[in-house]
């Protein structure tokens, strides 16, 4: 395998790992979003998320009862959001920007009290962590000419999480579009007078999709800091939660064309990591900080580009009245 | 001893209704009953408590005193789903349709038969079927919402209202929306359904249609009823005196027009819409000095679109519009401003977007789009006083109530607001006066005076463009009626050769094979 394919090859096993956070996050904004609720508040929950994550797997030695914490604490932030959107028919922008505001101070003030490392917590051990998973035959397989790279680098040695965010879109698919709540969410994001009309409750419908979007929310945390990272540090999630957005906008609120916007919002930001350092023809190296900023230049430039095309649910950001 | 309670009881009784918004009262001390089997009529002007009568027998408003029973049972009704299963279903005025999912997947939506769609599909398919059969109500299962034409989404929500066998269905308003031809298709519907012992009500504000099909209407009146009658028994002069409290002239007596100059010609005109679809495609007419031109078509068939165009508010593709004898190209556009300017004057369709701003004073909202007029202030100030006394004028003129200039635009009702709106751009004695709708949602008396004011307009020499979508306006105003489908014409006739039939047929899209009209 030449040089050039290998690390091309080692570029779309960083997507992967760069666009999990991405695509749990991105399936959470479906589920809000579709049921009529603009959720802003992805980027704070998936914050929320990584600190409770990292705090409780440091404190009780266990990942996945730092997880399970991660999702009941992304799952409390949704419903308070539920709760002003939906109770009390507040503007869902503003709500979204209270809970980013929430989380963004609230998890430096706590991580302080707690380690008084600066807001970070500390070095995750090995058990406090989600480790990669490594496939039957790998390395029967690492004989085999390209298949066994491929196999090696994008297939297998994943994190748990990594393929359960893959699983997770058809999941989302199959609940959208087959089953009796997914017809109903998708009603009551377009035309909520019909759902009620049809004697279906609009506000328990719609709390059900944030409590989902919170769940969605809670496993990116999660990955953020006990599986990608090696602990929780101020501000990690870094806008990833508005990139789900924009790939939830740029996939028109469907799952599968949104997990392909999240794969190349993830390329981006893997290429762009690759690329540092690195002589250009023409151009010579590359300025570090432009390749950082690449991914969200490029995310600005596609949402511009096509955003004018997206159809969005119809009753998007709109309190139900009877 | 047993009583048989199935024919004695009726399928509805309602007694002492009340419900209130606030501070208004829209239902008061309502009683009514309806009988089993039968076409029950509900007549009364917009905003007379109609529909929220019939929101509170559907279980969407909660009544605040009263009591309801249906077929004898007494009932309390928290939410649609406990009306639903009582056997009541509704046709909303405004489609409980969501347009982007398809027939199938909205007539299910409520009844889904399972956590899964899969066996729902079937069951829901063969009512379908079955409906298809029984009541003649053809639709394709997986025809998506958007993609029908606007009879086609009744039938729709008729089938999603009886599916599940309900014995008492309410349609609001239904035939608003249709042409001729498909109210009386829906009729056939309604008089099948009364055969196999369905309770049909039927709101309208249209007093031929009670006429046509009920066996006895109830009129209301400022939310309470002002009378009950048997349908044989009445006359539709009688209901309109008892929705307005006085005698009211149906129909008004416009005389011969006196058409002279050419001051506004439409030639060739195509328009597509921001989505890329074809609005209007090769329009040609003219309208003269001292007529009244009229444009009948089903809402949506491109005359919102065209009277934008020629109102400066949209822009064009191809052909011109020739305005007192300055031409409009594509390439040579005029803004709203610069139109308005040339003393032509617009009525838009919808008031409340485009012709008022309804958290904004009547004085305020007397003056828009004239705001630049030195009658109203100097520099960047505006003259409060000289604003104010020309709303007043403009109310006393056009008997605006209340005649109060710092009451917010929203405080009125629609008959004053669109008075309003026709004070305002009639006062400056147009030349040309473009009018989209300009009785939608206007109470009968109200009706009466906007259409005295058309027709006095026409008679001073103003060319008035008309559209709307009640039939009846249309011909009882115009002088001349072109029929729009699809954005196309499909001719131009002469009011006296134009027949309510003649235009129905058009206005489905069949072209005309009667003597041509030039």
């Amino acid at each position: 395998m030449s040089d050039f394919a290998f690390q091309f090859l080692l570029t779309l096993d960083a997507t992967l790992r760069v666009a999990t956070p991405l695509i749990l996050c991105a399936m959470a904004g479906i589920f809000s979003e579709r049921s009529g609720i603009i959720d802003i508040s992805l980027e704070g929950k998936l914050l929320m998320g990584a600190f409770v994550a990292a705090t409780i797997a440091s404190l009780s030695g266990s990942v996945w009862l730092g997880a399970i914490c991660a999702i009941l604490s992304c799952v409390i932030l949704a419903l308070i959001h539920g709760f002003a959107c939906i109770t009390h028919r507040g503007n869902q922008v503003v709500s979204g920007l209270a809970i980013n505001m929430l989380a963004s101070g609230l998890t430096v003030t706590v991580g302080i009290a707690l380690f008084r490392q600066g807001g970070q917590t500390p070095p995750l051990g090995n058990t406090e962590r989600f480790r990669p998973v490594e496939w039957w035959f790998v390395d029967a397989f690492d004989a085999v000419p390209v298949l066994g790279p491929v196999y090696r680098e994008l297939i297998s040695n994943h994190n748990i999480l990594v393929y359960v965010a893959l699983i997770m879109v058809p999941v989302t698919a199959l609940l959208l579009y087959k089953t009796r709540f997914g017809l109903r969410l998708r009603a009551v994001g377009e035309v909520p007078e019909a759902v009620d009309s049809a004697g279906v409750s609009v506000t328990w419908l719609r709390y059900r999709a944030v409590i989902l979007t919170g769940l969605f929310c809670g496993l990116a945390g999660a990955y953020l800091s006990t599986a990608q990272g090696a602990g929780f540090v101020r501000e990690m999630s870094a806008g990833k939660g508005y990139i789900a957005l924009a790939a939830v906008i740029f996939g028109n609120w469907r799952p599968v064309p949104v997990l392909l916007a999240c794969l190349l919002f993830g390329f981006l930001e893997a290429a762009s990591a690759r690329l540092q350092g690195v002589d250009i023809p023409l151009i010579g190296e590359a300025p570090t900080q432009l390749m950082l900023a690449l991914p969200y230049i490029m995310t600005v430039l596609l949402l511009a580009g096509f955003v004018g095309r997206s159809s969005p649910p119809s009753a998007i950001g709109e309190p139900y009245q009877k | 001893m047993q009583v048989d309670q199935s024919n004695a009881a009726p399928a509805i009784e309602l007694i002492d209704i009340r419900k209130s918004f606030g501070p208004v009262r829209a239902n008061r001390d309502v009683s009514l009953r309806v009988e089993a089997g039968s076409i029950h009529g509900i007549v009364g002007e917009n905003g007379a408590g109609k529909s929220t009568l019939m929101n509170i027998l559907y279980g969407h408003y909660l009544a605040d005193s009263g009591e309801m029973h249906v077929a004898g049972q007494r009932v309390s009704l928290r939410s649609s789903a406990d009306a639903i299963g009582l056997g009541i279903g509704m046709v909303h005025q405004h489609f409980m349709l969501v347009s982007n999912m398809t027939v199938l997947e909205n007539v299910m939506l409520g009844s889904e038969g399972g956590p899964l769609l899969a066996a729902g599909r079937r069951d829901t398919l063969a009512t379908l079927r079955r409906l298809a059969d029984d009541y003649g109500m053809e639709v394709d299962a997986d025809a998506v919402i958007a993609d029908l034409p606007v009879g086609t989404r009744q039938r729709v929500e008729i089938i999603k209202a009886i599916k599940g066998g309900a014995r008492i269905l309410i349609l609001d308003e239904p035939t608003g929306v249709l042409t001729p031809g498909e109210a009386d298709q829906l009729f056939e519907v309604l008089k099948a359904l009364k055969r196999d012992g369905v309770t049909v009500l039927l709101i309208t504000h249209k007093l031929d249609e009670i006429m046509a099909i009920t066996d006895a209407v109830s009129v209301m009146r400022h939310g309470e009823i002002v009378g009950h009658r048997r349908t044989a028994e009445t006359s539709p002069a009688e209901l309109a005196r008892l929705m307005v409290g006085r005698d009211v002239l149906l129909s008004v007596d416009r005389g011969q027009a006196q058409p002279s100059d050419i001051l506004l010609e439409v030639s060739g005109l195509a328009c597509t819409s921001s989505r890329g679809r074809q609005v209007l495609s090769d329009i040609s007419f003219d309208v003269r000095s001292g007529e009244i031109f009229g444009i009948a078509g089903v809402s949506g068939n491109g005359q919102t679109e065209l009277l934008e165009v020629i109102a400066g508010m949209r822009s064009f593709e191809a052909g011109s519009v020739r305005l007192l004898g300055e031409t409009i190209t594509p390439d040579a556009p005029k803004t709203p401003a610069q139109i308005r300017d040339m003393r032509i004057a617009h009525i838009p369709e919808d008031r409340h977007q485009f012709g008022l701003i309804l958290s904004f004073d009547a004085s305020g909202n007397a003056i828009l789009g004239y705001h630049q007029s030195d009658e109203y202030g100097s520099g960047y100030f505006l003259d409060e006083a000289a604003v104010t006394t020309h709303c007043n004028k403009l109310m006393s003129a056009h008997d605006v109530r209340p005649d109060n200039p710092a009451l917010l635009a929203k405080k009125f009702s629609g008959g004053n607001q669109q008075k309003l709106v026709i004070a305002r751009e009639t006062d400056t004695n147009p030349k040309i006066l473009i009018v989209g709708q300009p009785t939608r949602g206007v109470d009968v008396g109200a009706i009466e005076f906007i259409h005295k004011q058309l027709l006095a307009l026409r008679d001073a020499g103003c060319a008035i463009l008309l559209v709307s979508a009640e039939l009846d306006e249309i011909i009882g105003l115009s002088d001349r009626i072109m029929v729009m489908n699809d954005g196309r014409q499909m001719g131009i006739l002469d009011s006296a050769d134009a027949g309510r039939d003649r235009l129905g047929t058009m206005m489905a899209g069949i072209a005309d094979t009667g003597v041509a009209a030039s």
